[in-house]
């Protein structure tokens, strides 16, 4: 069992846990995710790891309550316990030579894209964010993400707070400023990748994205988070999450996530979100 | 006097009809008197051919004859003196190709049903007895097993009953390798699979799940924390795909994964279960083996109307046990031999609507010995399906491998070993089943995990 230490709102429907497992938080590296269950009848599912304190043995995660067992963990309290938690999975992020970067989130990929943001600025490098959500009520990790970099822009679809727009066009505008980037790291929703990858694409800088697709055992055991990056069939918990974003098939992954969309109401009938939404990484 | 019935003691079993819709146990096992009835057909040969099938060598005649004489327990002994896990081998056992093929009644007759005997020996155990806790005397030496199928089960009982601290590393949250998320329960209940793990957890084995060795630990630092020796039994999870386009299409499972969601995350409970599975009208399982029969069956089980095998051989070379091929053919699956499917075809929001297959016909011999199929012209064909479950054979993973310095592997993966000792490359690291032969079998993992306890016994008993 796993001890939930500490637990806090971020904002309405986000939320963030410290848990106790000092096995993953010795080994945890930014870019890497781990893999939960809550109880005995629950999913199995991949959250990427936030944050980690070695000393304290802690991992932290921070998840959108989109669907039955995310709920289901946001009901949890400090103190209470998580049947399994494995991990660290996935390839760590490298930035061997990144001198300077742009780190775009869109929604909760802010929460994925923060210990990314937070290592190459702890390397030295200069970290430029762009981090996009719906409306205000949805902003999370603004004075983190704005510690971690060196020009932090927030947009909103509505306007409701920061810059009106979304993060491609902010983006835009940074590069044609005269920013050379040796890197653009791009997560959130899959629509939002493939929109900063076209971009970036153009301009011909290298982009890192992380896909999100459906994980059972995230040990390149089950082949269900398969993707297709240059032509080739890739198992993300194994060979990503992250990749290279101009070789990417998102279109094919926007497909196979809608895979068990009729399951997930039934397992869930009164979900509010939708996937796809700009606040859904 | 034996019995000189030419046939078996029929086993009773659910009826096709009734048992395609559960995922209750098929056969039902044999009472005692139709045991004692079967063992009697037995001959007792004097230089016992039976034996020299099994693969751990399980005294055949000797044990089948305590069971004719109605000495269940002592029969029990008998069998568990070389083989730890008899529930299992007794139900999943390719016996028609180890110990049944030899067996001297089955030259004109059918052969003596040595796996339903130590399948009915073993249950009765399970029913009767409580294992007894005999004293070991603790050596206190630590070994690391990774993986916990029926290589490292067996690995593990067998250390620890020679008096080491043995410690389980799995990856998953449940124990029990494939015999928990590949064998569904409708041909090895689980609650016995979880009867084999608690009577380690008696043996004082620790069991620590989701570890991913490799990731959360690597050898070293198992090492490091104080393991004298290890033993890896990590199988070959790998799954491999066809190749063929339309494969990324949503309603197409690697049998993995099919089998996983169904049996380790209980999706034919869904919506008690949280994980789902897709499952169509129409379903086509590519592959002929164990594996293969397993997904199809379990298909049907979840309501698929049609469910087909789609294999390139001819029944003949159907690998799969002859029982499984005999129970899926009654449960009413269909089977498509010498095709081959060349392409999936998708809808425009990408699921699956068809397969488009090929005939073949069998050419030359090939390297195996089996003759090689080849394309019949102009035979180009589309099955009507909506879930495609690809069972073409797995590989041993990669991550072990990749995260340890000096562990010498073949191209394809396999961990390469000593085959007497199971030794690696790497002093003090041994490794046995799947992940050193490829996809086999229970009982070749269980054999390779008892020869490398052994092995690591006298290794050890050198080196400390
Ligand atoms: C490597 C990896 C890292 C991830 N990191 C995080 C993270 O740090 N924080 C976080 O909140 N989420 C993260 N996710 C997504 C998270 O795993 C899903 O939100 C979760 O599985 C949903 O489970 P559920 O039972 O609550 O919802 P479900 O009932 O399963 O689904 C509810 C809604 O979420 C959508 N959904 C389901 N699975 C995914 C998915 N994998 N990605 C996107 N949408 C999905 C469904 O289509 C549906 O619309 C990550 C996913 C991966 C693969
Ligand atoms: C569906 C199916 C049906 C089958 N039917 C039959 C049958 O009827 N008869 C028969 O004889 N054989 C059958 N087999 C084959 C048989 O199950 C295998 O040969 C046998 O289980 C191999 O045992 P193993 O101990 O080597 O590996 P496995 O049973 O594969 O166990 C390996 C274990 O190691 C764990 N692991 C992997 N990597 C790591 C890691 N890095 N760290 C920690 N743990 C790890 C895995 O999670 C797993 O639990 C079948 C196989 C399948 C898939
Ligand atoms: S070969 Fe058959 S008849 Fe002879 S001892 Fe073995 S089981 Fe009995
Ligand atoms: S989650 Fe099963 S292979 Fe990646």
């Amino acid at each position: 069992m796993y001890k939930i230490v500490k637990k806090q709102t971020l904002s309405p429907a986000v939320k963030l846990m410290k848990i106790q497992e000092p096995y993953v938080a010795r080994k945890a590296q930014p870019g890497q995710f781990i893999i939960l269950r809550v109880d005995e009848f629950g999913e199995r599912i991949p959250l990427t790891i936030a944050d980690y304190d070695r000393d304290e043995g802690t991992v932290t995660i921070i998840f959108q309550e989109v669907g039955k067992t995310t709920k289901a963990l946001g009901l949890l309290e400090e103190g209470q316990e998580l049947l399994d938690f494995v991990g660290p999975l996935g390839v760590a992020s490298h930035f061997d030579g990144i001198k300077k970067a742009a780190v775009i989130g869109g929604g909760l990929g802010t929460a994925i894209a923060y210990p990314q943001a937070k290592q190459l600025h702890k390397m030295g490098a200069e970290v430029h964010s762009v981090i996009g959500f719906r409306n205000k009520d949805l902003i999370i990790l603004e004075s983190e993400m704005s510690e971690a970099s060196s020009k932090l822009v927030v947009t909103t679809d509505d306007g409701s707070n920061g810059t009106k727009g979304f993060v491609t066009d902010e983006l835009k505008k940074l590069i044609d400023q005269g920013n050379i980037y040796d890197l653009v790291i791009a997560i959130g929703p899959l629509i939002m990748m493939k929109a900063v990858s076209n971009l970036t694409k153009q301009y011909g800088i290298k982009t890192i994205v992380s896909m999100n697709p459906v994980m059972i055992d995230g040990t390149g055991m089950c082949g269900g988070c398969r993707v297709t990056v240059g032509g080739k069939i890739k198992f993300a918990c194994v060979d990503g999450p992250d990749f290279d974003g101009h070789e990417v098939d998102f279109d094919e992954a926007m497909r196979r996530q809608m895979m068990y969309k009729s399951d997930e109401r039934q397992s869930l009938d009164d979900h509010a979100c939708r996937l796809g939404g700009e606040s859904n990484a | 006097m034996p019995n000189m019935s030419p046939k078996k003691v029929n086993m009773p079993e659910q009826e096709p009809d009734i048992r395609n819709k559960n995922f209750l146990e098929v056969a039902l096992g044999y009472t005692p008197e139709m045991a004692q009835e079967e063992a009697q057909r037995c001959l007792q040969c004097k230089n016992k051919p039976c034996v020299a099938g099994c693969p751990v060598n399980v005294q055949i005649p000797e044990f089948i004859e305590l069971v004719a004489n109605g000495q269940f327990e002592k029969a029990y002994e008998k069998i568990t003196e070389t083989n730890s896990l008899p529930a299992i081998c007794g139900r999943v056992c390719p016996q028609e190709t180890q110990c049944e093929k030899l067996c001297i009644r089955g030259i004109k007759n059918e052969p003596v049903g040595i796996g339903r005997l130590e399948r009915f020996v073993a249950d009765w155990f399970i029913q009767n007895s409580k294992p007894n806790s005999k004293d070991i005397q603790k050596n206190g030496i630590k070994v690391a097993v990774i993986g916990s199928g029926p290589a490292g089960l067996t690995c593990a009982g067998d250390l620890a009953n020679m008096g080491y601290d043995v410690t389980i590393f799995e990856a998953f949250h449940t124990p029990g390798g494939v015999l928990m998320y590949g064998i569904p329960e409708f041909r090895l209940p689980k609650a016995l699979v979880q009867k084999e793990i608690d009577n380690l957890k008696h043996l004082g084995v620790k069991i620590r799940t989701n570890m991913v060795i490799g990731k959360v630990l690597s050898l070293e630092e198992l090492e490091q924390e104080g393991y004298k020796a290890i033993f890896i039994g990590t199988g070959a999870g790998l799954p491999n795909f066809m190749g063929i386009p339309g494969e990324n299409l949503n309603g197409v499972y690697s049998s993995n994964e099919f089998l996983t969601r169904i049996n380790l995350m209980k999706a034919y409970l869904f919506p008690q279960y949280g994980t789902p599975v897709k499952v169509g009208k129409n379903v086509a399982v590519v592959g002929g083996g164990n594996v293969a029969m397993d997904a199809a069956r379990s298909a049907k089980r979840l309501g698929a109307e049609n469910v087909y095998i789609i294999y390139r051989r001819s029944e003949k070379e159907l690998p799969a046990r002859l029982e499984e091929i005999h129970h899926a053919k009654e449960e009413g699956i269909i089977f498509k031999l010498l095709t081959n499917p060349t392409k999936i075809i998708g809808t425009d929001d990408g699921w699956v609507k068809g397969m488009e297959c090929v005939e073949m016909e069998l050419g030359e011999p090939d390297s195996s010995g089996r003759r090689r199929p080849v394309v019949k012209k102009g035979s180009e064909h589309v099955v009507d399906v909506n879930t495609v479950i690809i069972a073409i054979g797995q590989s041993p993973n990669p991550l072990i491998k990749s995260t340890t310095k000096g562990l010498d592997t073949h191209d394809w993966g396999g961990i390469i070993v000593e085959e007497a000792t199971g030794a690696t490359s790497k002093e003090g690291v041994y490794a046995g089943g799947d992940t050193v032969t490829g996809a086999a079998t229970v009982i070749l993992a269980m054999g390779a995990g008892k020869t490398a306890a052994n092995a690591i016994d006298e290794y050890l008993k050198k080196t400390l």
